[in-house]
């Protein structure tokens, strides 16, 4: 090997650059690579958390892409909406709208009012699902988002066409401590959401995750069962959808949607 | 068949030098994936990977680099490994890639993938840098999958995924213990390995046993002068 100065200041600089050169290439090629497959994934995802939320798929059921995407094509809709008036959008296209990275965006989203949810902006377009049989509305499921103990809890929220009571709500991603404020997974305290009231004769929201257990839906309808060792993500929880579904989140679409079925 | 320096490096880290329990390294991503066996095999997978890729990299190009920038050199190099890694489980191991989250870009701040790069990589050839790559990678597997199967048997009842013992909320008997799905189990189980491995193995051991003198030879002590 030719003598080498490994140490002179110009060799180093010239070895620093050509590292940089050498490594950038590879992980460059695979971000670009890899991108599309990797945006389908975080899409069929997604279709897979509304499906089941919609009480349209089984917990551990196994659907290749394309089953799963026909599926979704039957009998969900989805739909931008703005945030302010509830009205449709018509020029996003929902397959490649990403509602959090708008949500970052200063230019298509606005800060949101100081809330317990901890909710910092909210976009001023979202997209929510409704789901359909044989053309009459079936649910409509909007996406939730909240601060719990440790982290942000995003989710999903499923209510009847009369926009009040719950049919299914499901968290598919956060931090909070396994077992504990993690247990907002667990789809056997998912199912205790069903068949209660987001909304009381007022029109106010009034679901919230209480401490302890809550009756049975039809006699109380706008507790929860709280999950013990985990009082804090449940106040996270309650107060997530005392924003979204308030005036400054879907409030509203789903006084819109109220009014339609009303007409 | 192997030789002597390549044997030695693939075999010593498995439980002779195991980087986890005689060298205390990685610990953090040992605490924080192994509450299930699926993340923590991915996890083992995609340190395998890195570290084989890292050690023989830097081996290969351990006599250009300047001594002045080796540090950043090997981390330019580990962590471009490491993001490649990541990006190609959210392509084709998405669900997993979820759960493991961001340990999976914390790889690139485990000290296994460092201290083999800075203290074998950069010392030796890539052959012997492979099997050691190897050796410390199923060293850390062995570990990791120790504490995750007795973390996921006792902390949910199931191995993989696959239900071993009923659970009380499904109807069966087993109530599940809530600490093995806290960190501080691994912290548990870890410490009683390196216990268990050390009074296997003694000479793992870092404080000098004291030294049984038979007394009939010794001669008087001196008073010695201290050090």
């Amino acid at each position: 090997m030719a003598e080498i100065k490994r140490d002179s200041p110009l060799y180093t600089i010239g070895f620093a650059a050509l590292v940089c050169i050498v490594c950038a290439l590879p992980i460059a090629g695979a971000a670009v690579a890899l991108r599309p497959k990797q945006e389908l994934n975080a899409r069929l995802d997604r279709l897979g958390k509304v499906l089941a939320v919609a009480g349209l798929m089984e917990r551990n059921e196994k659907l290749t892409p394309e089953e799963l995407e026909a599926r979704f094509d039957a009998s969900v809709v989805a739909r931008a909406i703005d945030m302010r008036t509830g009205e449709a959008v018509d020029t996003i296209d929902t397959k490649a709208y990403d509602q959090r990275r708008a949500a970052r965006d200063p230019l298509i989203s606005s800060t949101a009012p100081e809330n317990a949810a901890r909710v910092l902006r909210v976009p001023n377009v979202a997209v929510v699902y409704e789901v359909m049989a044989a053309d009459t509305l079936q649910a409509v499921i909007v996406p939730i988002q909240g601060y719990g103990l440790w982290s942000t809890m995003y989710g999903y929220l499923a209510l009847a066409p009369n926009a009040t009571t719950v049919s299914g709500i499901t968290f598919y991603e956060h931090g909070e401590t396994a077992g504990l404020g993690g247990e907002i997974e667990n789809p056997r305290w998912q199912a205790r959401w069903i068949g209660r009231e987001a909304f009381n004769d007022q029109g106010d929201v009034a679901l919230e995750v209480i401490k302890g257990a809550a009756g049975p839906a039809a006699t109380d309808p706008y507790r929860v069962d709280g999950l013990s060792g985990a009082t804090i993500t449940g106040r996270g929880v309650s107060a997530t959808l005392d924003f979204w579904l308030g005036p400054n989140g879907f409030g509203p679409y789903l006084d819109r949607l109220r009014a339609t079925r009303a007409r | 068949m192997l030789d002597k320096q390549s044997r030695s490096a693939l075999m010593d880290p498995l439980f002779d030098d195991n980087p986890i329990a005689k060298q205390v390294l990685g610990i953090c991503s040992a605490l924080a994936v192994t509450t299930l066996m699926a993340p923590s095999f991915v996890m083992c997978l995609a340190v395998t990977g890195v570290l084989v890729a890292s050690n023989v990299s830097i081996s290969l190009i351990r006599k250009w680099i300047p001594s002045s920038i080796r540090i950043i050199v090997q981390l330019t190099v580990i962590s471009s490994l490491v993001i490649i890694t990541d990006q190609l489980l959210k392509a084709y191991a998405y669900s997993v890639s979820r759960q493991l989250s961001v340990f999976v870009g914390l790889i690139i701040t485990n000290c296994i993938i460092m201290g083999r790069a800075e203290g074998f990589a950069m010392q030796n050839g890539p052959k012997a840098s492979f099997f050691d790559a190897v050796g410390n990678s199923v060293g850390y597997s062995l570990v990791l999958l120790f504490v995750a199967a007795f973390r996921e048997l006792f902390g949910s009842g199931s191995l993989f995924g696959i239900r071993i013992l009923p659970l009380v909320s499904d109807g069966g008997w087993y109530t599940p213990n809530g600490l093995m799905v806290l960190s501080p189990a691994a912290f548990f189980l870890i410490g009683g390995l390196i216990w268990a491995l050390r009074t296997w193995k003694p000479k793992q051991i870092e404080v000098e046993p004291v030294v049984e003198i038979d007394h009939a030879v010794v001669e008087p002590a001196q008073p010695r002068q201290a050090a």
